[in-house]
C-alpha cells in the first residue's frame, strides 16, 4: 500500500517549535496509551501533517480540535491507519502503541481490532442490527451462536442502545433513525472488545438530543476505552474531553487538560480558536 | 431610450411567436412520432411472429404440447417436435452461466477493488472491445480454435458440440457481465469499505461481506444482460454447435438450439413448416420473458 516509512524525520522544524514540543511532553505525566512522535503525512506532494507529538493516555478522553482543514481527520486516521488505503500517502514519524510501533508492523488487521473507528456519518452496512454487530466478530472466526448473541447484547447495552433495538434485531439497520444508527455503529466497535475507539466528529449529523446521548456514552465508556474524538463543537469537547489538543494548518499548536485550554489556553491562536474569534 | 413598438411591429412579433408555437408543437409531435415508432416495431414483431407461429395449432390441427415436448423434427413427414432444441438451448444457456458469471463477476471484482490503476486501465478497455466484436467473428474464433481444440483433447469425432456452445456463449456474455457489474460494484459507498476495514476486516472478507452484497441488485442486473445476450445468440451458435438433431446426453454431443433452428431453416421454409418456426420463435420469446421475469424477481428480493 502506498505507505512508506522512515525512522527520521524528512522536515526540520525550527528549534522554538521544538521547545513547545518536549513542554507538551512534561504535560502528559502518566505512561501514554499512543504517543505519536515527529508524524508527517503528505498526501502525495501536499503536507498536511507537520510534526505532530503527542502522548494520549489511557483510559481518558482525548479531545481534538480546529478549523476545517487543519488535518484531525488525517490525524486520527494514521491512528489505525485508514490512510493506507489512501494511494500516494506518505508518512514518517512513529506511532506507538503498547510499546509497538505501529508502522513497523504489517498486521493492521489486529491493529484495527485494537483501535476501533466511529465515523462522522453512521455507516452501517445494509444488513440486519445483529449482524451489523456480530460483523466484526465473525470476521475474527467466532461462529458459536450462542457466543455472538452475547457479544451483541453485551455491545449493545455498552452502547446504550440494547432496549431500543432489542426488538428488532433482524431487521435492516438502515431503518433506525440516524442517532440510533450511530450508537449502533459505536456497539459494532465495541463488539471488538478495542483498547483504543477513534471517533470522527461521531455527532455532526445527529440532532441535540442524540448529540447529547451519544455524549454520555463517551464519558460512560471512558473507563473501559481509550477514546480520541475529533469535533468541531466546543462544548463538546469542554464536556467530555480529560485532555484536548488544537490543530491548526496540520500543526499541534496547543495540547493540555482540556480545562486548561479552554480556560486559559497559552498560545494565542487557541485563545481566539476557542473563544470564537477564529475562522 | 427605445421607441415604443409601431403597430405594424407588435403585429409581426405576435406572427413570429405564432411561429414558434407551431414549430414547438410541431417538433413534440416528431418526438412523439420516433418513440411511437419503437413501441409499433415491437407491437408488430411480436404480434406478426404470434400471428404466424399460432396458426398450425390454431387452424391446421397441430397440437402445441406435441410440438413443445415432441422428440422428432421431420418437416417433410410433418413432425414437428422441438424438445430436443429447447433442451439445447437451455443447457448452452446455463452452462455459459456457470463459467461466464463466475469469470465476469472476478474480472468486474478484480478491476473495481484490487487491481491497481494502471492495470485496471488496460483491461477494461479491452473487455470493452469484446463486447464490440461482431458475433460472426465469435463463431469463426470457435470454429478455428475452440471446435478443434475439444476434438483433439477430447477424442471426439466432431468438436461441435453443447461444450463449444457454452464455451463460445461464456466468453460473448463476459464483456456485458464484467461492464456491468463493475458500474455496480464501484458504485459502493466508500464508507461501506472503510466501515468494514475499521473493523479489522480484509479486504477480501470486505469484498464478500459488504460491497458484493451491497451491489447484489446491479450484479443480478448484469446476469440478466449476460443471459439475454446467450439465449438470444444465433450466428456464433450455428457455427460450433453441429446442429444434430438430438436430445444431448453428454456435453460433447453436438446438438441445435433453437435459435439456430430459426436461421438455418427459415431460408426455404415454406407453409406450415415456416409457421412452426415462427412457433419455434414464440417459445425463445417466452423462455426468454419467462427467464427475465424471474431474475427480475430475485434481485429484488435481494435489493430488499
Ligand atoms: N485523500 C486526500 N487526498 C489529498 N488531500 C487530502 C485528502 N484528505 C484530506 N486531504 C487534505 O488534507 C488536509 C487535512 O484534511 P483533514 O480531512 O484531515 O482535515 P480536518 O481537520 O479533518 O477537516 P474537517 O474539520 O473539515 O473534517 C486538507 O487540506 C485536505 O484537503
Ligand atoms: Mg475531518
Amino acid at each position: 500500500m502506498g505507505c512508506m516509512l522512515m525512522s527520521t524525520t524528512v522536515i526540520e522544524r525550527n528549534n522554538a517549535e521544538k521547545g513547545n514540543f518536549s513542554q507538551m511532553k512534561q504535560h502528559s505525566g502518566e505512561a501514554a496509551k499512543i504517543s505519536v512522535t515527529d508524524l508527517n503525512l503528505f498526501y502525495g506532494e501536499k503536507q498536511a501533517l507537520y510534526n505532530v507529538s503527542l502522548g494520549i493516555q489511557e483510559k481518558k478522553v482525548t479531545a481534538l480540535i480546529g478549523p476545517s482543514g487543519c488535518g484531525k481527520s488525517t490525524f486520527l486516521r494514521t491512528l489505525n491507519r485508514m490512510n493506507d488505503l489512501i494511494d500516494g500517502v506518505k508518512i514518517t514519524g512513529d506511532i506507538v502503541v503498547d510499546s509497538e510501533n505501529i508502522y513497523q508492523s504489517n498486521d493492521v488487521i489486529k491493529l484495527r481490532t485494537k483501535v476501533g473507528m466511529v465515523f462522522q456519518k453512521p455507516n452501517l452496512f445494509p444488513m440486519s442490527i445483529y449482524d451489523n454487530v456480530a460483523y466484526g466478530p465473525r470476521m475474527q472466526g467466532i461462529k458459536n451462536k450462542k457466543e455472538l448473541n452475547k457479544i451483541v447484547e453485551e455491545s449493545l447495552r455498552g452502547a446504550a442502545i440494547w432496549d431500543e433495538v432489542k426488538d428488532r434485531l433482524k431487521t435492516s439497520a438502515l431503518g433506525l433513525s440516524g442517532g440510533q444508527q450511530q450508537r449502533v455503529c459505536i456497539a459494532r466497535a465495541i463488539a471488538m472488545k478495542p483498547e483504543i475507539i477513534l471517533m470522527d466528529e461521531p455527532t455532526s449529523a445527529l440532532d441535540p438530543i442524540s448529540t447529547l446521548k451519544v455524549e454520555e456514552l463517551i464519558t460512560h465508556m471512558k473507563k473501559d476505552y481509550t477514546i480520541v474524538i475529533v469535533t468541531h463543537n466546543m462544548q463538546q469537547a469542554a464536556r467530555v474531553s480529560d485532555k484536548t489538543a488544537f490543530f491548526l494548518n496540520g500543526e499541534i499548536i496547543e495540547y493540555d487538560e482540556t480545562d486548561h485550554i479552554f480556560s486559559m489556553p497559552q498560545d494565542q491562536r487557541t485563545k481566539d480558536y476557542v473563544t470564537g474569534r477564529f475562522g | 431610450m427605445p421607441s415604443p413598438l409601431t403597430e405594424k411591429q407588435t403585429l409581426e412579433i405576435g406572427k413570429s411567436n405564432k411561429r414558434k408555437y407551431m414549430l414547438e408543437k410541431l417538433s413534440a409531435r416528431i418526438f412523439l412520432l420516433c418513440a411511437l415508432l419503437s413501441v409499433l416495431s415491437l407491437l408488430l414483431i411480436v404480434g406478426f411472429v404470434f400471428y404466424k407461429g399460432s396458426h398450425p395449432f390454431v387452424a391446421e390441427g397441430y397440437s402445441f404440447i406435441d410440438f413443445v415436448f415432441g422428440v422428432d423434427w421431420v418437416p417433410s413427414e410433418g413432425k414437428f417436435g422441438i424438445f430436443p432444441m429447447i433442451v439445447a438451448s437451455v443447457f448452452a444457456t446455463f452452462g455459459a452461466l456457470i463459467i461466464g458469471v463466475p469469470i465476469g463477476l472476478f474480472t468486474a471484482i478484480f478491476l473495481a477493488e484490487i487491481a491497481p490503476k494502471s492495470i485496471a486501465k488496460i483491461i477494461s478497455p479491452a473487455v470493452q472491445l469484446l463486447a464490440g466484436i461482431p458475433s460472426v467473428l465469435y463463431g469463426v474464433f470457435g470454429l478455428a480454435i475452440i471446435v478443434p481444440f475439444l476434438q483433439n483433447n477430447l477424442g471426439l469425432a466432431k468438436g461441435q458440440s453443447l461444450l463449444a456452445i457454452i464455451l463460445v456463449l461464456a466468453i460473448m456474455m463476459l464483456p456485458t457481465i464484467v461492464t456491468v457489474a463493475e458500474t455496480a460494484i464501484r458504485a459502493v459507498p466508500k464508507t461501506y469499505r472503510e466501515g468494514s476495514l475499521a473493523l479489522g476486516a480484509s479486504q477480501i472478507g470486505t469484498i464478500f461481506k459488504v460491497v458484493v452484497p451491497a451491489a447484489k441488485s446491479g450484479i443480478m442486473a448484469a446476469i440478466v444482460l449476460g443471459l439475454g445476450r446467450a439465449i438470444g445468440e444465433t450466428m456464433a451458435v450455428i457455427l460450433v454447435a453441429g446442429n444434430s438433431l438430438i436430445i444431448p446426453t453428454s456435453l460433447t454431443d453436438s446438438v441445435r438450439p433453437l435459435t439456430t433452428n430459426i436461421a438455418l431453416e427459415m431460408g426455404y421454409a415454406f407453409g406450415t413448416h415456416q409457421e412452426m418456426l415462427f412457433a419455434t420463435g414464440i417459445v425463445l420469446f417466452s423462455f426468454i420473458l419467462l427467464l427475465n421475469f424471474v431474475l427480475a424477481k430475485i434481485s429484488s428480493k435481494g435489493g430488499n
